[in-house]
C-alpha cells in the first residue's frame, strides 16, 4: 500500500461520508413517486387515492430503513445508488398501480391487481439489500466462493429447462402454490462473482501469453477455452430456453469483464465476432428468434397477419405521448395488453410522461450504471474492480436490451426493466445487486487506516560507504 | 486496470445515449405519424370520448350520439332516419372508420379543428370538456323525403340541385343502409353483411355510380349543336335523313318506334327523342367538339361536394362510337349528380354553379366558423342557347315523353331517357329523367333521377317518363312548396 494516503489521515475531519446527501436525495426519491401516485388518483377518479398514505409510508420506510442500514454498515458508500434505486422502484409501483386501474386490462382473462404484491416483493428486495449489507463484511470474501458460484450459476441457468415454457420462453421456475421465479435475474449476480474470481486469477495468462497478428493480440488456443465455453453456454440458453435476452446479457457481461481483466481489445473483437456468428446461426434455424426479428423489422405487419401487435402498440404509445406526454393516468398504454406492466412498462412512461419523462428515467438508469463503474474505478482490489464493472455492465446491457426492444431499436427479448417492471425475481435480485455495489463502494471510499508506526524506523540506519 | 474500466464507462454511456436518441426519434420525429397511424386506436377512442357534433338538415340534426357504457368508447354515433340520409352523412363507425361528411368534416365534428382552438381552450379552463361542432348542410328535408320515398324499393338514385347557387337539395340512393347499425364496436356482423350484399346498399349511387345517360344526354348534344352554330334555330329543319347509317359502318341507327324524325327540328327531335337526329349532330360535330361541350358541363373530372363524385365520362372515341355517345350510349357514362348539373346549367341561363352540400360549419357556441359561398363553376352555354334549350325541354314535358312531370302553374322542362347497357343490350335498362322547374325568381330546382330497371321495365323511351318522371315531379314540388 503506497504511503501517499498518509496525507489524508492528517486532516482531523476525515473524508466526507455523504450520508446526509443520500438522505436528502432519498427524500426526493420518495416524494416524487408520492406525487405521481396522487396524480394518478386525481386523473382517474378525481380524488386522492385511498391507498396514498399506506403507499407513501411504505416507500418512505423502505428507503429510510435502507438508508439507516447503509449509515451503520457501509458509511462511506456511494450516496446516489440507494436513492436512484428507490426512485425507480417507487415510480414502477405507481405505474403498476395505475395499470391495475385500467378497465381494459381488468377485462382481460387472468387479470389480478399486481401493485400490492409488488410492494410486498419490493420489501423483500430491501430486506435482501439489508441482509447483504449486514452479513457481507467485505466483498472480497466473495472471492472465496468463485467455483461454488459457478456451480450455483449453472444450476440457476439450467433449472428452467425442466419447467414448462411460459409465453414462448423457458425462463421461469414454476412450483405450484408459489410465485414463479426467474432464476436468470439471480444468476446475473452469481455469475459476475464467478467471472470476477476466475478472471482475477487467470488474467495474466490471458493477457500476456498471446501472439501478435495484424495488430491484434491473438490469445493462445488453450486460453480460448473459457470464452468458448461461455459462448457455447449462451447459445445453449438461447436454443433450449429460447431466451435471447439472458443469453445476450451473460455473454456481454463476460466479454466486458474479460476486456477489463486483460486490457486486450482483441477479446472485444472476438466477443463481437462470436456473438454475431451465434446470433446469425441461431436465428436461421430457431423459429422463435426468427419471429422476434421479423416482429422487430416490421412491427405493423402484426395487424395484417394477426401476430402479436405488442411492439406496434408500444411504438404507438410512445408516439402518442409526444414530448410532454398525456399526463399520469390519461394515456392508453393499456392497449398493449399482455405484459403492459412488466416488459413494456417503459411504454407507459413514454405515453403518460412523454419524451421528457423517458429521458429522465433513462438518465437515472445511466446514473446508476456510471456510479457503478465509478465504484470500479475507485476500488482498490482487482476483484472488486471486476465485480463492480461486471455488475454495472450487466445492468447497462439489461436496460439497453429491454428499453431498446420496447422502443423498437433492437429485437424484443423477454427481460424486465430493472426495479420498475412488475416481477418479484427482478426487483429482489436488483436490490441485491445494488447492495453489492454499495458494499464495494464503501470499501473503495473508506479512508485507509493509518499505518501503524513501524518499529523498524528508528533502527534502520543508512550506512554511508 | 483503470483504462479499460473507463472505456467500459464510455461504452455504457453510449448504450444509454443510443436509447435516448431512439426515444427522441419515436417520440419527437415520428410522433405525429405514430399518433395518427390508422392502427392507433387512440384516434377512435378520442373521437368517441365525447358526443360528436351533429349533421344538420333544415335546422334538425339527422345524427346523434348515445352513451355506450363500453370500455373503449364512451359514445356511439346514432342516425335518425339513417337509410334516407346515409348518402349525405355517410357513416362513422368505431371499428370501420368513417366516410363522406362524417369523415371529411371529422375534425369539426370531434372538435379538433384548428378553428375551434379557442373554444377548446375556454372549455378546458372552465372544465367543461371538449365539444364537437356542427355541420349544417344545404339539403332540403322535404325534397329528400320525396326522393327517398319515390325511389321506394326500386334500385336507383336522385340528385337535386338549386341551379341558382349549386346547393344540393336532395341526394338519395336506394337500396340504402342504416349507418346506426355499423356504428358500434360490436357491429362486425352487420358490416360484413352489408359488404357482401350484392345490391350494394353502401354504394352512394347519386355520386359514386355512373350510368349510361341515354337520351337525357341529347340535351348536351343539342347544346353542342347550338353553341357550335351547327343549327341556329330550334324550330327550323335539321339535316337529318331517315334511315341514317352510322358513319364508317353499315349499321342503321334506329329510332324507338315510328316517330317523325326525318329532318325534324331540334324541338320535335327532343320531343320524340329522335336517335337519328342527335346521333347525326354528334357525328357532324365530331368527337373533339362533343367532348369539349360535355367537359364544360363537368364531364371527365371529379366533383367535390365536398364528398367526391366520381368523374362522368364522355370518351375519346372513333366516329360511330362518338355518334352513339351523342345519344348517351356507347362508353358515355354519367352520375346522377352530373345530369342534374346539366339540367341546372340550362335552367340557370347557362351558368353552371358548383354543387355543394355543406353550407356552414358551426362551433359548439353557435359561432359560424365557415360559410360556403356559391361559386360559378363554368358557363357551358350562352344565355341565348340556354333559353332555346329551355324552350324545347319545356315542350318535352308539355306534350312529349315527359308529360308525367307536369306541375300545375309552374314551367317545367325535362328530358327522359332509357339507357341500354350490357352486351347486346342484354342488361336491364336504366330509366332516366332530368328536369327543372321555373318560377318568377328563376329556377329553384333541377333534378336527375335514375332507376335501374328490372325485368318488367319496358324497353322504350316511355320508361324514363313513366318510372323516373313522377319522382322528379314530387321532388320539384317539395322544393317549390318550401320555396314559397
Amino acid at each position: 500500500m503506497p504511503n501517499t494516503s498518509n496525507t489524508t489521515t492528517i486532516s482531523t475531519v476525515g473524508p466526507p461520508s455523504r450520508r446526509n446527501t443520500e438522505l436528502a436525495l432519498l427524500a426526493f426519491a420518495v416524494l416524487i413517486p408520492c406525487f405521481a401516485y396522487a396524480n394518478v388518483g386525481l386523473a382517474l377518479n378525481g380524488e386522492m387515492p385511498s391507498g396514498m398514505l399506506g403507499y407513501g409510508i411504505g416507500l418512505g420506510l423502505l428507503g429510510g430503513v435502507g438508508h439507516l442500514v447503509v449509515r451503520k454498515f457501509a458509511p462511506y458508500a456511494d450516496p446516489i445508488l440507494l436513492p436512484m434505486a428507490t426512485f425507480l422502484n417507487g415510480i414502477g409501483l405507481v405505474i403498476i398501480w395505475r395499470l391495475d386501474q385500467s378497465p381494459r386490462l381488468q377485462a382481460r382473462k387472468f387479470f389480478q391487481a399486481s401493485a400490492p404484491n409488488q410492494l410486498m416483493l419490493s420489501a423483500v428486495g430491501i430486506a435482501l439489500f439489508i441482509a447483504v449489507l449486514i452479513f457481507l463484511k467485505d466483498h472480497r470474501i466473495l472471492q472465496r466462493y468463485t467455483y461454488i458460484s459457478m456451480v450455483v450459476a449453472l444450476i440457476l441457468l439450467v433449472a428452467p429447462m425442466f419447467f414448462p415454457a411460459k409465453f414462448g420462453a423457458r425462463i421461469w421456475i414454476t412450483i405450484p402454490g408459489l410465485p414463479s421465479i426467474q432464476p436468470g435475474e439471480f444468476a446475473k449476480i452469481v455469475l459476475a462473482i464467478f467471472f470476477a474470481g476466475y478472471l482475477m486469477v487467470k488474467r495474466d495468462a490471458l493477457a500476456l501469453a498471446s501472439r501478435r497478428f495484424m495488430g491484434l493480440y491473438l490469445p493462445r488456443g488453450r486460453d480460448l477455452g473459457p470464452i468458448l465455453a461461455v459462448w457455447a453456454f449462451s447459445i445453449l440458453i438461447l436454443v433450449f430456453e429460447t431466451d435471447l435476452g439472458t443469453s445476450l446479457l451473460f455473454f456481454g457481461m463476460f466479454v466486458v469483464m474479460l476486456y477489463v481483466a486483460t486490457e486486450r481489445t482483441s477479446w472485444i473483437v472476438f466477443g463481437l465476432l462470436m456473438s454475431a456468428v451465434g446470433a446469425v446461426a441461431v436465428s436461421t434455424f430457431e423459429h422463435h428468434v426468427q419471429q422476434r426479428v421479423d416482429a422487430w423489422l416490421h412491427p405493423f405487419d402484426a395487424f395484417k397477419d394477426g401476430s402479436s401487435d405488442q411492439i406496434a402498440q408500444a411504438l404507438m404509445a410512445f408516439g402518442s405521448g409526444g414530448v410532454f406526454g398525456t399526463g399520469w393516468g390519461q394515456g392508453h398504454s393499456d392497449l398493449i395488453g399482455f405484459a403492459a406492466n412488466s416488459d413494456f412498462i417503459l411504454a407507459t412512461v413514454g405515453e403518460e410522461l412523454g419524451l421528457a419523462g423517458v429521458m429522465a428515467i433513462l438518465l437515472v438508469y445511466g446514473l446508476i450504471v456510471e456510479r457503478g463503474v465509478r465504484t470500479a474505478l475507485a476500488a482498490r482490489d482487482p476483484f472488486g474492480k471486476l465485480l463492480a464493472t461486471g455488475l454495472s455492465g450487466a445492468f447497462a446491457i439489461q436496460v439497453f436490451v429491454v428499453a431498446g426492444g420496447v422502443m423498437g431499436l433492437i429485437p424484443l427479448t423477454g427481460m424486465t426493466m430493472p426495479f420498475m417492471a412488475q416481477g418479484g425475481s427482478s426487483v429482489i435480485a436488483n436490490w441485491a445487486l445494488i447492495a453489492v455495489l454499495i458494499k464495494i463502494s464503501d470499501t473503495a471510499r473508506r479512508p485507509a487506516p493509518a499505518p501503524a508506526p513501524s518499529p523498524d524506523a528508528e533502527m534502520t540506519q543508512v550506512v554511508r560507504p | 486496470m483503470n483504462k479499460p474500466v473507463r472505456r467500459i464507462a464510455i461504452f455504457c454511456g453510449l448504450l444509454i445515449l443510443a436509447l435516448m436518441i431512439r426515444d427522441n426519434w419515436i417520440q419527437f420525429v415520428q410522433a405525429d405519424e405514430l399518433k395518427t397511424d390508422k392502427h392507433n386506436r387512440r384516434v377512435t377512442i378520442a373521437r368517441y370520448s365525447q358526443p360528436r357534433g351533429n349533421i344538420i338538415v333544415d335546422g334538425q340534426a339527422v345524427t346523434g350520439s348515445q352513451e355506450t357504457g363500453g370500455i373503449d368508447f364512451k359514445y356511439k354515433r346514432t342516425y335518425k332516419n339513417g337509410e334516407m340520409w346515409a348518402p349525405v352523412t355517410g357513416y362513422s363507425s368505431q371499428v370501420f372508420d368513417a366516410n363522406q361528411i362524417e369523415k371529411l368534416e371529422d375534425k369539426v365534428l370531434t372538435g379538433d379543428d384548428d378553428r375551434l382552438f379557442f373554444n377548446r381552450t375556454v372549455d378546458m379552463i372552465t372544465g367543461k370538456g371538449k365539444k364537437g361542432g356542427d355541420v349544417i348542410t344545404t339539403l332540403n328535408s322535404k325534397a329528400q323525403e320525396a326522393a327517398f320515398k319515390g325511389l321506394g324499393d326500386k334500385k336507383g338514385a336522385v340528385a337535386a340541385l338549386d341551379p341558382r347557387t349549386g346547393k344540393i337539395l336532395a341526394l338519395a340512393s336506394t337500396p340504402s343502409y342504416d349507418p346506426s347499425k355499423i356504428a358500434g364496436a360490436q357491429d362486425e356482423k352487420a358490416w360484413k353483411e352489408l359488404q357482401a350484399d350484392k345490391n350494394q346498399p353502401m354504394l352512394n349511387r347519386a355520386l359514386r355510380q355512373t350510368y349510361p345517360p341515354g337520351s337525357t344526354f341529347k340535351v348536351v348534344t343539342a347544346a353542342a349543336a347550338l353553341e357550335n352554330g351547327l343549327y341556329k334555330d330550334v324550330d327550323s329543319k335539321t339535316d337529318s335523313p331517315l334511315p341514317w347509317i352510322l358513319p364508317d359502318t353499315r349499321i342503321e341507327l334506329k329510332n324507338e318506334g315510328n316517330i317523325p324524325c326525318k329532318e325534324a327540328s331540334l324541338r320535335v327531335a327532343l320531343q320524340y327523342s329522335c336517335n337519328t337526329v342527335f346521333g347525326k349532330i354528334s357525328a357532324d360535330l365530331g368527337n373533339e367538339k362533343m367532348m369539349k361541350q360535355a367537359e364544360k358541363f363537368g364531364f371527365n373530372k371529379p366533383v367535390d361536394t365536398p364528398v367526391r363524385a366520381v368523374p362522368s365520362i364522355f370518351p375519346k372515341d372513333n366516329r360511330p362510337q362518338n355518334a352513339m355517345a351523342g345519344i348517351g350510349q356507347a362508353s358515355n357514362r354519367a352520375t346522377p349528380l352530373q345530369m342534374a348539373m346539366v339540367a341546372a346549367a340550362v335552367a340557370n341561363n347557362g351558368k353552371l354553379m358548383e354543387p355543394y352540400m355543406v353550407d356552414k360549419l358551426r362551433a359548439p357556441n353557435l359561432n359560424v366558423i365557415e360559410h360556403h359561398q356559391p361559386k360559378e363553376m363554368d358557363q357551358p352555354i350562352s344565355a341565348d342557347t340556354a333559353h332555346k334549350l329551355q324552350s324545347i325541354m319545356e315542350t318535352v314535358v308539355e306534350k312529349g315523353t315527359g308529360t308525367n312531370a307536369q306541375i300545375g302553374g309552374v314551367k317545367v322542362g325535362g328530358k327522359t331517357g332509357t339507357a341500354q347497357h350490357g352486351v347486346d343490350n342484354s342488361g336491364n335498362p336504366y330509366a332516366w329523367f332530368i328536369s327543372y322547374a321555373k318560377t318568377d325568381n328563376g329556377s329553384p330546382v333541377a333534378v336527375a333521377v335514375v332507376i335501374e330497371g328490372d325485368e318488367d321495365t319496358a324497353r322504350d323511351d316511355i320508361a324514363g317518363g313513366r318510372l323516373a318522371a313522377p319522382i322528379a315531379k314530387s321532388v320539384m314540388e317539395a322544393v317549390l312548396k318550401t320555396e314559397k
